[in-house]
């Protein structure tokens, strides 16, 4: 079993490009990432050898996400004029703000495998195994994630001229 | 279903995607920070590693909540040093220089000649038996000094394991902390080090110095 630091700068990055395209760039994506990775490091011991890391650990920022913004509902309700405080870090540079925008107007289903199964490159059958449902409906939702982003996310088409 | 159906997918491409920045290595450290503080205040950072810069190259400094756990010199592989502590201590192993801040600053000290012992928490599980005491029995070789391979076996209760010392010292988990580079042959020449021969004169001379 290697090193848990070596987990952490492979799949840091992958893991937090994730939580950033569920929950949107900012305080609620560093704190999924930070839930995430210290559950890790208290499993990762027991993960048996072979395991494939990035579904694994997918599998538990999915579990984080939903947690944050569950906790993040139940701060919601009361107050009315909390202020809207930028992330401490900024918007990270150069996150595409527009990318964002246009995966918030997703259905969560779409967006989670939109996210898994682009940005973290995990198989369907994972995916699946992650959202619920069968590999099948995993696909579906994505694509139909896919086809919704390139109508409402402008620019892709133009980017190969430049 | 054909095999090649049911081959493992290479994620389909997208140039959705392709305008995402890499995560920038500002947002990365604070991260990692706040990963390395959470884990330590739930008793999960199993092993801290830094390391640090010396006359002798880089060392490897790791440790448990115990105590210093591993010195190691370039030679012996960081790397694999690593992936040695993650099987035999445990995997929970972190980049988190705070646990060796001791340790780093009475490394520079000796260094610097300002220091001639060492004065901190160790942990040494990694050695056991009769390698463990001798171990234990180099910091009675005071700074400066020298003693022989069979001197050692003597003070450890065991005359006749000089072979045994020298295996002791070679795989001496603290080098430097624990002075095995004190321990020379008999007919007064170096002897093996684990940081290799020169690294071994280094030392010797710059405790004759000081």
């Amino acid at each position: 079993m290697e090193p848990f630091e070596a987990v952490v700068q492979r799949h840091g990055p992958m893991v937090l490009r994730v939580c950033r395209a569920v929950l949107g760039p900012g305080a609620a994506a560093d704190d999924a990432w930070s839930d995430t990775f210290l559950s890790a490091l208290r499993a990762y011991p027991a993960l048996r050898p072979g395991s494939n890391v990035e579904a694994w650990l997918v599998t538990i920022a999915h579990r984080k996400a939903i947690d944050v913004v569950r906790a993040e509902s139940r701060r919601a309700v009361p107050t009315a004029d909390l202020p809207e405080l930028p992330s401490k870090d900024g918007l990270p540079g150069g996150w595409d703000t527009a990318l964002w925008t246009a995966l918030k107007a997703l259905p969560p289903k779409q967006r989670a495998t939109v996210a898994y199964h682009y940005l973290a490159g995990l198989p369907y059958a994972d995916v699946a195994a992650i959202v619920g449902g069968s590999p099948a409906a995993a696909r579906r939702a994505a694509a139909d994630g896919i086809a919704a982003l390139r109508k409402t996310y402008p620019g892709t088409e133009d980017r190969e001229e430049r | 279903m054909t095999s090649a159906m049911t081959s493992r997918r290479t994620p389909a491409r997208t140039d959705l995607f392709a305008g995402l920045p890499e995560i920038d290595e500002a947002v990365q450290r604070q991260l990692h920070a706040r990963l390395v503080a959470d884990a330590s205040a739930a008793g999960i950072l199993d092993v801290a590693y830094r390391t640090v810069d010396s006359p002798l190259g880089p060392l490897l400094l790791a440790a448990t909540e115990q105590g210093l756990l591993r010195v190691a010199y370039a030679r012996e592989d960081h790397d694999q040093v690593l992936a040695q502590l993650a099987s035999s201590v445990s995997a929970r192993v972190l980049r988190a220089p705070a646990r060796t801040d001791l340790a780093a600053r009475e490394l520079e000290e000796y260094f610097a000649g300002q220091r001639t012992a060492f004065d901190l928490p160790l942990d040494l599980r990694l050695s056991t038996g009769f390698r463990r005491t001798v171990l234990v029995h180099l910091a009675d070789i005071a700074y400066g000094t020298t003693a022989s391979y069979a001197a050692v076996a003597g003070a450890a209760g065991n005359p006749g394991a000089v072979r045994a010392v020298g295996t002791a010292c070679a795989t001496n988990p603290l080098p430097v902390v624990l002075p095995c580079h004190r321990v020379i042959r008999s007919d007064g020449s170096v002897g093996q080090y684990v940081g290799g021969v020169d690294a071994k004169r280094t030392l010797l001379s710059l405790e004759s110095a000081a």
